[in-house]
């Protein structure tokens, strides 16, 4: 058996998407942890010396190259896959089996995940290409703050530009809509990724599955929270 | 239990053969009594066909108790109908109300081709069995039966996924027509055995390489298989298949 | 007079002896010989593993579309062995003699002590293969009985033992065929046996997509092609079961031994109306903690329910109190329909008996309860702990009965009655399973041999699996060994260019009818005759008007079936056409021999012959033969006679009392 017979398998393929998706699910408690700082209303500073300390370290740069290598693999798999399995039936039912025989998110991963894709483009657009390719890719230009109180120690002020584009009404209502598709796609990925990867024993499998719930559901209310505490100016 | 009768209008898909282009026809059918079974339904229909000189429906069916696998309709948006664990032959025309609509498909998915009308070609299922569904242990080379002995948790479990009669609901159920179910119950059946476990890692390989090759789709554990199957094998064995799958294919030690 | 040619010596040595002697092929030389299987039941894949094992090149057919739905899969309850593991006096000895007496002293000692014998390899080779038999927590097996016997030997897998044991020989068959010592034709039916010089050459097959005919030569033709209860219409088999190539080989020259041994299971779901098109077997291990009653009063319409204890008539513990609800099936089934008969049916229909969980539910609650250490369990608890134990046991059985009759078994008795289910006759074969025809065995149901007039319950799926697994591989090779000098034999033999035109014209016969009357309907005709006349107890009379009425049904049927569709396609109601028209002329046969065998014996009960008390009355002076016949023309038979001499068990009135 050649790796390329195992990676280019049916199961091998899902294996890739199990486990590109269960790095990104543990990415995103990172991420969901940086950027509650926003809520410590301490006018961003919390937030802005986490957000710098990601920025500034090798390690994190080096895993954020594994980020998006595994956002680039999770989603060309998923779309080869997506294609694959809608070409096995040419001629389809007249009569659908629907909800009576599974979960419409669960029947709707390609679709949840390619929202979450187009989500993504304007999000890295928002955040991460000002962050990290300068000013003249940003809506407005980052600014710098100095909490050090002019020793020299300059940080990108990320909240201030999270501020700035969440003041915008239909941004929100995007960012909003992103994180609904987010939790759909967890409350089917979370689990169907433990299943993937082996997990069969059923006391796991009941763990895993309320556990997948409780993660989704969470994750994308506080992720849902930010842009909508900024556009109503709960934090300051 | 009340009995009664009924008049339902029924569609159903026609196909002369599995070049031509088939269609729904629709057929009314009458004074259907709730006792009879829903394939005794179609052989009154079929009987009137006849008598009018028409085609009568082709269909597979044999045992008619639910075990040999055969038959395989689609109804209604179902494989094998409304009932929960019911293959077609034991559904009942109780499940049905007067005047109701029936429709009735064959089973979709390239992997199946229909050979007429609501026949379809499921040999596909045998080509994944000779690619390593067995032990191989020739007649007369056994062991007394009682020398083995086998943990009973594992022994119902194998069962329950031996329980499988191979219909393929579960393909036709599937949004990817995958054969998951299928081939995770039979290696699931033998993975659980210590007689399986010579075989155990080439058993798993073999057969989703023949799974994929015959042009099933993969799993993404959506789980509309185990709501249908009639013979409620469990999503857990798709599972075990993944986990046998994925420790053979990362440990075995051959180059093809 | 048939010889059998059961080898010389005692008993217990002759198949022993008969391994040690008899004749062998070599590795080269089976190469090149191809063998033809019809059927892959358990007696056809267990047959086509084994000697594509041995390294023959096989060909298997089914008309199915894959060799794993063959009936066999439907068998429930168990399959028997003299294992002994339950140390509860079993043996070698004690299953062949339970055998010989539950088939009512018509079967021959030879094949069925062989039987014995073997049955013990075949439970060891099933596990080997992986059957997932029911276990014990030690991890060893577990066992159950049956009726007929008093010792616990039979194996099982839930309510599934023949699924499971077909798929077990179903998986060897397609690990032969991965190899490419076995070639599998799904979807074909034999139409034909092609003999040259007397001997078995070949076969013709439709193949049921196409509608092509296919020639096809072999050293030898195995027919694994099951029982002929279809002959009934209603019966436990399933719709595809036919006795077609069976039928073809005996008119080809193969003779059809004890055509009217059936027998009639006395557990079945009951005829719900004229739509019925199959009957559905509740397992025989239902006896185990079932009881059977009906009302002790006439005409009683009450609800089981409203019927107490005392108004009740356990009809089978009065009768038979050694064995009870566990008595043999035709003895079982005698005793419901002559409930039945006078008066004491219940249901709609008052063709049924109840089968009751009451006393077992309440029986096993309480044991639960004991197990627990509940002393003051309420009824209500017992009852639903009872259940589940019930339900653990039986669940799957009671399902289906709940789907079929819309009734819960739970709380309801069920309502059962005797139904066709299984074809103790079948071609004559030698101790070698090798028919009058050289070169053409029979195996499985197909046969006759070992079962005489009345088969015990689990022990077809043992027969099937023994003659496959066990003995064809030896006994084919003592006829193959002469023939290996022969080249094979082209299909471009006249003798097959002749047969295949024999088949074209028979198809376009039948086609060319245009009648008006559908195959099923006639069909329905033959049943209802068989059924009446040629069921569960017959007489002279009765017997001879079937015949009559039989021959007027062929006569209609050849002048006035309706086939639609073409020959070139598939067409499923020309597949039947062709197999009804075979069981009309098999009926008369059964008939003619249920006819002249002017006794009572196992299946087969002449009203003329029985005991004051109604048990079966055998006459074993002047009808202790097994009666083949040998087909001459259309509705012209010669009875030749095999005596059957027992050497080893003496045979006496049966008793179940």
């Amino acid at each position: 058996m050649t790796w390329k017979q195992m990676f280019t398998s049916s199961i091998g393929q899902k294996l890739t998407m199990a486990l590109t998706g269960l790095f990104l699910i543990t990415f995103l408690i990172v991420h969901v942890g940086l950027n509650a700082c926003i809520w410590a209303n301490d006018g961003g500073q919390m937030f802005n010396t986490g957000a710098n300390f990601m920025g500034s370290m090798l390690v994190i740069r080096i895993m954020e190259i594994g980020l998006f290598a595994g956002i680039i693999i999770h989603s060309i798999q998923g779309l080869v896959l997506n294609a694959a399995n809608n070409s096995k039936r040419k001629v389809g039912y007249a009569v659908e089996y629907g909800e009576r025989g599974s979960k419409w998110y669960s029947r709707s991963m390609g679709l949840l995940g390619t929202l979450l894709l187009l989500f993504l483009i304007m999000h890295i657009y928002h955040f991460w290409v000002p962050s990290r390719l300068g000013g003249m890719w940003s809506v407005r230009p980052l600014q710098e703050v100095d909490y050090t109180n002019g020793l020299g120690k300059q940080y990108h002020n990320l909240y201030a530009e999270m501020i700035g584009v969440f003041q915008n009404p239909i941004v929100v209502i995007l960012y909003v809509l992103g994180c609904i598709s987010l939790a759909y796609h967890l409350m089917h990925g979370f689990e169907s990724a433990f299943r993937t990867i082996g997990v069969h024993n059923n006391r796991y499998l009941k763990m895993l599955r309320y556990l997948g719930r409780g993660y989704s559901i969470l994750i994308s209310i506080a992720f849902a929270m930010m842009p909508i505490s900024m556009y109503f100016g709960w934090v300051s | 239990m009340e009995h009664y009768n009924m008049n339902l209008t029924l569609k159903i898909w026609r196909q002369k053969d599995a070049k031509a282009k088939g269609g729904f026809e629709t057929y009314q059918v009458k004074n259907i009594s709730s006792e009879m079974s829903f394939l005794e339904m179609i052989d009154v229909l079929n009987e009137e066909l006849i008598t009018e000189g028409k085609d009568p429906i082709a269909f597979d069916h044999d045992c008619r108790e639910g075990i040999c696998g055969s038959c395989s309709m689609y109804i209604n948006g179902k494989p094998h109908g409304p009932w929960k664990a019911t293959t077609v032959c034991q559904l009942h025309m109780r499940a049905f109300k007067d005047g109701e609509t029936v429709v009735v498909e064959p089973w979709r998915a390239n992997a199946f081709p229909v050979v007429k009308d609501l026949v379809v070609d499921r040999s596909a299922f045998d080509r994944i069995v000779q690619a390593g569904g067995y032990i191989s242990v020739n007649t007369g080379n056994a062991v007394d039966g009682n020398a083995i002995p086998v943990d009973k948790d594992k022994a119902d479990k194998s069962f329950a996924a031996a329980a499988c009669i191979a219909c393929g609901a579960c393909v036709a159920a599937c949004k990817n027509s995958s054969a998951m179910l299928f081939v995770s119950a039979k290696v699931s059946h033998l993975a659980l055995l210590p007689q399986g476990q010579p075989e155990r890692k080439s058993r798993a390989i073999n057969m989703v390489a023949q799974m994929d090759k015959e042009g099933f789709g993969s799993c993404t554990n959506i789980g509309a298989c185990e709501a249908t199957c009639p013979k409620e094998i469990r999503l857990t064995n798709i599972a075990r298949l993944n986990a046998e799958y994925l420790s053979a294919a990362l440990t075995i030690d051959r180059e093809n | 007079m048939l010889d059998a040619k059961i080898p010389e010596g005692t008993l217990d040595h002759v198949w022993t002896d008969y391994k040690g002697h008899c004749k062998l092929v070599n590795p080269a030389n089976k190469r090149k010989m191809e063998i033809i299987i019809i059927g892959t039941g358990l007696a056809g894949a267990s047959a086509a593993a084994s000697l594509g094992e041995l390294g023959y090149k096989v060909k298997a057919f089914c008309y199915q579309d894959s060799p794993r739905r063959a009936h066999s899969i439907a068998a429930q309850g168990g399959i028997n062995a003299a294992k002994n593991y339950q140390n509860d006096g079993d043996s070698v000895f004690r299953l062949f003699y339970d055998t010989i007496k539950g088939g009512d002293y018509r079967a021959r000692e030879g094949n069925v002590h062989r039987l014995a014998e073997v049955s013990v390899s075949i439970i060891d080779q099933c596990v080997a293969q992986g059957v997932p038999f029911a276990r014990e927590y030690g991890g060893l097996l577990s066992n159950r009985s049956f009726g007929g016997t008093q010792v616990q030997r039979t194996f099982y897998a839930a309510g599934q033992t023949g699924q499971q044991l077909l798929i077990g020989a179903y998986q060897a068959l397609e690990r032969q065929i991965a190899l490419g010592n076995v070639k599998m034709y799904n979807r074909h039916e034999m139409l034909e046996l092609v003999t040259i010089d007397g001997k078995a050459k070949g076969i013709i097959a439709r193949n049921l997509v196409s509608g092509e005919l296919e020639r096809h030569s072999g050293y030898a033709v195995l027919l694994c092609s099951g029982g002929y209860g279809n002959v009934f219409y209603l019966s436990t088999n399933a719709m595809g079961s036919n006795v077609t190539a069976a039928w073809k080989t005996h008119k080809k020259g193969a003779y059809f031994a004890n055509p009217c041994y059936t027998q009639i299971h006395p557990t079945c779901i009951p005829v719900s109306g004229d739509h019925q098109s199959k009957l559905t077997l509740m397992s025989e291990s239902l006896r185990n903690d079932g009881r059977i009653w009906v009302p002790k009063k006439q005409n009683d319409t009450r609800k089981a329910s409203e019927i107490p204890e005392e108004e009740r008539d356990y009809y089978l513990e009065r009768r038979y109190p050694a064995f009870g609800n566990l008595v043999p099936r035709d003895v079982a089934s005698r005793a419901a329909k002559e409930r039945c008969d006078a008066g004491f049916g219940v249901g709609t229909s008052r063709q049924a008996v109840y089968l009751d969980y009451g006393n077992a539910i309440e029986r096993y609650g309480q044991i639960e309860a004991g197990k627990k250490g509940i002393a003051d369990a309420s009824a209500e608890n017992i009852i639903s702990m009872g259940r589940e134990v019930v339900k653990e046991k039986y669940g799957n059985l009671f399902d289906m009965y709940e789907k079929i009759t819309g009734e819960n078994p739970y709380e309801i008795p069920m309502r059962i009655y005797p139904a066709v289910h299984y074809t103790m006759g079948g071609m004559w074969v030698d101790y070698e399973l090798q028919t009058t025809v050289p070169g053409l065995y029979s195996l499985g149901e197909a046969n006759f041999s070992d079962h005489g007039a009345n088969r015990l319950g689990a022990s077809a799926l043992m027969q099937g699996l023994a003659d496959g697994y066990f003995v064809i591989p030896y006994t084919i090779g003592n006829f193959l060994a002469d023939e290996i000098r022969n080249p094979p034999t082209s299909v471009d033999h006249p003798a097959f260019i002749a047969a295949q035109k024999d088949v074209e014209d028979r198809i376009n016969t039948l086609m060319n009818i245009k009648g008006k009357t559908s195959v099923e309907s006639f069909h329905k005709r033959l049943g209802k005759i068989m059924w009446d006349k040629c069921g569960m107890a017959r007489n002279a009379q009765g017997l001879q008007e079937a015949i009559t009425e039989i021959r007027r049904l062929k006569e209609e049927f050849w002048s006035d079936v309706r086939i639609p569709g073409a020959v070139n396609e598939m067409n499923f109601e020309l597949d039947k056409a062709g197999r009804v028209a075979d069981f009309i002329e098999l009926g008369e046969l059964m008939c003619i021999d249920a006819l002249q065998r002017e006794e009572s014996c196992g299946g087969h009960f002449r009203e003329e012959h029985q005991t004051e008390e109604g048990e079966a009355l055998r006459d074993d002076e002047n009808f202790m033969y097994v009666a083949a016949w040998e087909y001459r023309a259309d509705h012209d038979w010669q009875l030749h006679k095999e005596e059957l001499k027992y050497e080893v068990v003496k045979p006496t009135a049966r008793s179940y009392k």
